[in-house]
């Protein structure tokens, strides 16, 4: 039963749907198109000011001169701005038929129904679809698509878009201030506590196609919540660019999770951004996993800002063949007693290379800081590799710092152990890969863990000779 | 190992003794299809079809299991999900029209069998094996051997650190997984699992060979005058 349902997935993830309106987009990137994206959605002068400025510096910017080679990314063949589908849904009813036929595929609607408390499916450029119990409407929860809260709550988003993510942080932070389209606005008012996660699928469709979805999340003082997104992206030939951001302003005494399980398309470059700012007695989370893409470049940040601030951060990368998964974690300790904890599993196999990336800052006048990094690589071959770099800037006499870091391979004798009970050489190898995420993955909603379970046995086939 | 040859027929439980390093696990691994041994010559046979080549698991499939001398510890890998991977597996092996046991009616069966063990409950929710004592770990192991129900039970080294309490279980496990049509391969050290467990025969190896074979006046003669008799 597992096989059928895995391989439903693999082609689900692996099919493409027609797209016939690329015809009216455009590749490549220029000041007219950064004025068009702005003017056909009906943005306001201060967006459009920051759109030029982000693209000046986008220009301005060179390449990162670390990490993955990124020569091969031509960015005058990405398509930066396609839309979908002129229409907004609030049903399911309403969405076009080709596009629900993906998203069936994906098996989006079975976990609506199940137990999502919103959905926003982002289809290439335009989110097409959005719903959310009228409960949270009534307590003053927003969770829009990101056009649509730019239009309806113009203050509140200009109060805080890329105040989190600088478009000066980075090439592709300038990049996506210039051509950023759609997204997630998620705003949470003080006090209120969504016990359901928030979900948001994400797909990029079209053949080069760049996404550049902004997601800006607000949870302010004593409030909790959940968001929870999946990417994939079907396999094509040219490259495509993911260049999305992710802000989280978690306000005081609040707390807040992001997860995500990422599967882009094994030709695409996901240069994704995340960044949180966590203030007095606040606490983020962010769950991930990372199992697609040529090259990932990704490192969920969190700024402590306020006194008694605290991080978690869980990731998984598989780097299979013809992957590059450079992921990791930033945690700047900025304010006293703040406190963070990094755990980071990796797994290797076909030639692929996993690379943990770590900044660890703690700034002068924090005091009583205390972190512990903890990074586990398995490799499952002798033609993968794991690397890891981690970075501390230390800058205070009083803190309390752990770093561990393991590599192993596969078991021989777990294997033997297993195999022995009667379960195949294959079957063994996804058990015990499985087990080595199983930290991360029970953190995830069942339904992504077990997504995240059936990944890893499509990674895992052909895994033991 | 050399020159051993052991007919085990349905029913019958065979027990090796023999000092550390005498081959002892080495046989027991070599019929379960431990890839960490090559056999250079000589042939495995299972009701009468050639085993040697077979993988692990075709062999688990054909009826045979191995209880552990050190049971791995996996992390993050429940016990009862795996056995019920294992179990269905097995299932369908002997009948491929077998649709196995659903999730509700294994966990019955496992919990049923997790009581005759004095395990607790809680323990079939824990990753393989990991964080529980050596007592618990042997009882982990009967406890598969119960849900699994194979031919032939290779029980290497089962008894060793065991306290009396947790021997007396492990023995009682052994003897009720006993049938006419089942049969046991003993491997130990000590005769004392040997209050439990009644053999039809008892062999002495040493050197990778047995040297002895009889029955269970045999381990008797053994605790009075250890293998140094044996060893020329």
């Amino acid at each position: 039963m597992v096989d059928a349902q895995a391989s439903t997935t693999k082609e689900a993830w692996e099919s493409r749907n027609p797209a016939p309106y690329m015809s009216s987009s455009r590749k490549g990137l220029d000041e007219a198109l950064v004025r068009q994206i702005s003017q056909d959605k009906n943005q306001p002068a201060w967006m459009l000011k920051h759109r030029l400025k982000s693209l000046k510096l986008f220009y301005e910017i060179s390449l990162p001169q670390w990490g993955p080679d990124l020569s091969k990314l031509n960015l005058e063949n990405i398509t930066y701005y396609a839309k979908a589908s002129d229409r907004q849904a609030q049903k399911w009813e309403d969405v076009p038929s080709d596009i629900k036929r993906t998203f069936t595929r994906l098996g989006i609607p079975q976990a609506e129904q199940q137990l999502l408390a919103g959905v926003g499916a982002q289809y290439e450029s335009t989110v097409i679809y959005h719903s959310l119990k009228k409960r949270f409407k009534e307590q003053g929860v927003i969770f829009e698509d990101m056009d649509v809260a730019l239009r309806e709550h113009p203050s509140l988003v200009q109060k805080y878009f890329m105040r989190c993510v600088s478009p000066a942080l980075h090439k592709f932070a300038a990049l996506h201030g210039a051509v950023w389209s759609g997204g997630t606005f998620l705003y949470i008012p003080k006090g209120v506590v969504i016990d359901l996660p928030l979900q948001a699928y994400f797909r990029m469709n079209a053949m080069g196609m760049g996404q550049f979805e902004h997601t800006l999340i607000v949870v302010e003082a004593g409030a909790q919540g959940h968001y929870i997104e999946g990417c994939s992206a079907p396999r094509y030939g040219v490259d495509s660019l993911h260049a999305g951001c992710v802000e989280v302003f978690v306000k005081e005494g609040a707390r807040f999770r992001y997860s995500s399980v990422e599967s882009w398309s094994k030709d695409a470059y996901n240069l994704n951004t995340k960044r949180a700012i966590v203030e007095k007695d606040a606490h983020m989370e962010w769950v991930g996993g990372n199992f697609g893409s040529a090259v990932t470049m990704l490192y969920p940040c969190s700024v402590l800002v306020g006194t008694g601030a605290t991080t978690d951060h869980l990731g998984v990368a598989f780097a299979n063949k013809g992957q590059f998964q450079d992921t990791g974690a930033k945690v700047i300790h900025v304010a006293s007693n703040t406190s963070s904890k990094v755990v980071m599993k990796s797994i290797s196999k076909g030639g692929g290379t996993s690379l943990y990336r770590g900044l660890l800052e703690i700034h002068e006048k924090a005091d009583n800081c205390i972190s512990h990094v903890n990074c586990d690589a398995l490799i499952l071959d002798d033609i993968s590799r794991s690397d890891t770099v981690p970075v501390m800037k230390i800058k205070n006499s009083n803190a309390t710092i752990a770093h561990e870091a393991t590599a192993g391979k596969l078991s021989e004798e777990d294997i033997f152990y297993l195999s022995s009970r009667g379960l195949t050489q294959e079957e063994a190898a996804a058990l015990i890969v499985n087990g080595f995420i199983d930290p991360i993955a029970k953190e995830l909603p069942l339904e992504y863990a077990v997504e995240m379970n059936r990944m890893i046995e499509l990674e895992m086939e052909g895994s033991v000779g | 190992m050399k020159r051993v040859k052991l007919t085990i027929q349905k029913g019958e439980t065979h027990v090796i003794m023999g000092p550390n390093g005498s081959g002892k696990s080495t046989l027991a691994n070599v019929v379960m299809g431990n890839p960490r041994f090559i056999v250079s010559s000589g042939k495995i046979f299972f009701e009468s079809t050639d085993i040697t080549e077979l993988a692990p698991e075709e062999r688990s499939h054909k009826g045979i299991f191995m209880a552990f001398q050190y049971p791995r510890e996996i992390a993050g890998v429940q016990l009862d999900r795996f056995l019920f991977m294992a179990y269905n597996n097995i299932q369908k092996a002997k009948n491929p029209k077998s649709a196995g046991l659903s999730v509700f009616d294994f966990n019955k069966k496992l919990h049923e069998e997790m009581k005759k063990l004095c395990m607790n409950a809680e323990f079939s929710s824990r990753s393989i094996n990991e964080g529980f004592s050596g007592g618990e770990k042997k009882k982990a192991e009967m406890l598969q051997l119960a849900v699994l129900e194979p031919k032939l039970a290779i029980l290497d080294e089962t008894d060793s650190g065991l306290d009396v309490d947790a021997l007396k279980i492990v023995g009682e496990a052994v003897n009720r997984f006993k049938n006419s049509e089942r049969s046991v391969l003993l491997v130990t050290h000590y005769q004392r699992i040997l209050q439990y467990i009644k053999p039809d025969y008892v062999h002495v190896m040493i050197g990778g060979t047995i040297v002895k074979s009889g029955g269970i006046e045999l381990a008797e003669i053994l605790e009075k005058d250890g293998y140094q008799q044996f060893i020329k």
